[in-house]
């Protein structure tokens, strides 16, 4: 039996990083391992991607016909001009399933066990999740883009809302995100995160101007639409993206769009990035 | 010095009529340079005293240490001093082996080429070296459980917790691993090590302690614990129902304990102390009275027999009722465990 103290000694114990810089090592290796393994199984990628494209055709050929864009009735294609920020937006807002069911699934095989057993920083498997999946809403948002293009989409206000509009999705996406990451590590079950990650998210961007001028709907829907997060998004994409933003509603949020959809944002990380953080500490995998 | 004490640690899952007490008042000590062994049926709280101790779980009562360092208040210090492989292979398996370690490795605070080289090592030690660049999902059930093991090696911790790490290995890779285990010790590891098999037990542990329903019900060498069980035993199936009577008769000559019979199964469980001898002894004695048999072997203790012995329920029985025998005890020992672990 040894006597030798406990004292860490300096050949077992790896150098301590500083903690912001071990904060950013962990979190840009568990973004490494998400990326690396979400390209080895493609088919997941491409759900991401099909789906979106499917709603693109489907609005701009198939509802678009019989929806009118206030102020723009007797434009030809104005619809799918005014429809595509609802497509961005929507497609920015289901990042919450990739972020749950990545979550959920490593819950599920006894991962985050080990990831919490190690001296890494609390907050990298998630930030990892976080930048990986922000990263792939990049590329979703651009091909987005590029299908936009080519139904007829445009941008009209130049470079600089531009990028700004650019910005915005991203920074809502990464807002979802957040979502996302509390979901699946309160589900921990990949099947069950990919359902309860999505499922309350479409009647609430239905419940909105992304798809359908609110203008349109009944009074008291037409306010909750209104006061709608996905609709402050979605106005703010047109404001800056320049398309048929010719504003009827006098609500605040559609009034103020940009400002709205910021203030949404910054009030969605800040409730949900701490309450996932605070999780993932507490998580006990099933 | 101590690498692990426990002191009244309990867990409590659920609340109320349906609260599970996991872990009611466990002690523990782990002197350094140590293998402990935790043996026990299922649901017999190893894996939760386990996660206690590794900082996965918060503790709901008592206290522990862990290389020195307070459990519940110095996770992160806990963290960088410890090993831990689960019950379940827990590794990534759209990555490689290969990257899965480095993976680890980077951190556990590594720079990417100390990783790359620990990497190199632990793929090779644990013969995986041809399947390095594979994806770990594409790897057998044994092999996912070795490249488990090698990732709580990554830094030499200088405490190994290893929960089942044999279940699901061939006898080959088994015997590896053990030889892996008994290498960290001489390196000066400490290890606690949960299993089911006495037999592994026996062969790693300088000391085993024996878990059952939360509570620990016995601790001592293997030795000391097969004695409590009786050591060796000589078991004899009779074949004609008749004989049995003068079968016990000659069993009963050549031991000091005593008989046990199974009328229905013809099965009579004696023990001994002269090992193989012993057994020579008995055939040649049933030969002489013409007693004929269909079955005689000499059995060393297992874990069920130790249970036996224990608890006077078969460790079957027991995981079979665990659940349930497990609630209602809970809400009976909460308190006074509470109150035990308050002191
Ligand atoms: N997360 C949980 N929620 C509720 N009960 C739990 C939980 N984890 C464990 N238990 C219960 O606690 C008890 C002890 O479980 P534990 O996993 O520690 O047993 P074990 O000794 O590791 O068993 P095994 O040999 O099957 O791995 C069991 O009755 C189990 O049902
Ligand atoms: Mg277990």
């Amino acid at each position: 039996m040894s006597t030798t103290d406990l004292t860490p000694s300096t050949t077992t114990q790896p150098p301590k990083n500083s903690g912001l810089s071990q904060v950013l090592n962990d979190t840009m290796i568990i973004a490494w391992r998400n990326i690396r393994g979400g390209l080895r199984v493609p088919d997941t990628q491409i759900y991401m991607f099909i789906q979106p494209i499917m709603f693109v055709l489907l609005f701009a050929y198939v509802f678009g016909g019989a929806i009118q864009v206030p102020g723009a009735e007797n434009i030809a294609g104005a619809y799918r001009e005014y429809l595509m920020a609802g497509i961005f937006v929507q497609t920015m807002a289901f990042a919450v399933a990739p972020a749950s069911v990545g979550l959920a699934d490593d819950m599920h095989k006894g991962l985050i066990d080990r990831f919490r057993s190690l001296p890494m920083a609390r907050s990298g498997v998630i930030a990892g999740r976080v930048v990986s999946d922000l990263a792939s809403q990049f590329v979703v948002l651009i091909i987005m883009m590029i299908c936009g293009l080519i139904v007829g989409w445009r941008v009209h206000n130049g470079v600089l809302p531009f990028l700004g509009g650019v910005g915005l999705m991203l920074l809502f996406a990464f807002a979802m995100l957040w979502v996302g990451a509390l979901i699946g590590l309160s589900v921990g079950n990949p099947q069950v995160a990919a359902s309860a990650g999505l499922i309350w998210l479409f009647p609430v961007v239905f419940l909105s101007n992304a798809f359908v001028p609110p203008e349109s709907m009944p009074t008291v829907v037409r306010n909750i639409a209104e006061w709608n997060p996905i609709s402050a998004l979605v106005a703010a994409a047109r404001d800056l993206f320049g398309n048929q933003s010719i504003i009827v509603s006098d609500a605040w949020p559609m009034q103020n769009a940009v400002l709205a959809a910021l203030l949404w944002c910054v009030v969605i990380i800040g409730v949900f990035a701490p309450l996932a953080v605070r999780k993932y500490k507490a998580a006990a995998s099933k | 010095m101590n690498a692990i004490i426990a002191e009244g640690l309990v867990k409590t899952f659920g609340s109320g009529d349906k609260a599970v007490k996991a872990v009611s008042g466990v002690d523990l000590t782990v002197d350094e340079g140590t293998v402990v062994s935790m043996l026990g049926p299922n649901g017999a709280g190893k894996t939760t005293t386990v996660r206690m101790l590794t900082t996965l779980l918060p503790i709901d009562g008592g206290r522990a240490l862990v290389a020195g360092y307070d459990v519940a208040d110095q996770p992160q210090a806990v963290r960088s001093s410890i090993g831990l492989s689960g019950q379940f292979a827990a590794v990534d398996e759209n990555l490689t082996g290969r990257e899965n370690l480095w993976m680890f490795g980077r951190l556990y605070q590594l720079s990417s080429k100390q990783a790359a080289r620990r990497a190199d090592e632990l793929l090779e030690q644990f013969s995986l070296t041809d399947a390095a660049d594979r994806p770990s999902k594409t790897y057998s059930g044994g092999m996912r459980r070795r490249l488990d093991l090698a990732g709580s090696l990554v830094i030499h911790p200088k405490i190994l917790f290893l929960d089942e790490p044999t279940t699901g290995l061939d006898p080959a890779s088994r015997l590896d691993l053990w030889d892996i285990i008994r290498q960290r010790v001489r390196g000066g590891a400490t290890i606690l090590l949960t299993t089911q098999y006495l037999e592994e037990a026996d062969a790693l542990a300088d000391r085993i302690v024996v878990i059952d329903h939360g509570r620990i019900i016995a601790e001592g060498t293997a030795d000391e614990l097969k004695a409590k069980v009786g050591g060796e035993r000589i078991e004899v199936v009779v074949h004609d129902p008749a004989l049995m009577q003068r079968a016990i008769e000659i069993l009963q000559r050549g031991s000091d304990g005593q008989c046990v019979v199974d009328e229905h199964t013809r099965k009579l469980t004696v023990p001994t102390t002269m090992g193989s001898k012993g057994l020579v002894h008995v055939i040649r004695d049933l030969d002489e009275h013409k007693v004929e048999i269909d079955d005689i072997a000499l059995r060393r203790p297992t874990l069920d027999d130790v249970f036996l012995e224990l608890t006077g329920r078969h460790a079957e029985d027991e995981a079979a009722s665990t659940d349930a025998a497990a609630g209602t005890d809970a809400a009976a020992g909460t308190d006074a465990a509470a109150k035990e672990a308050a002191k």
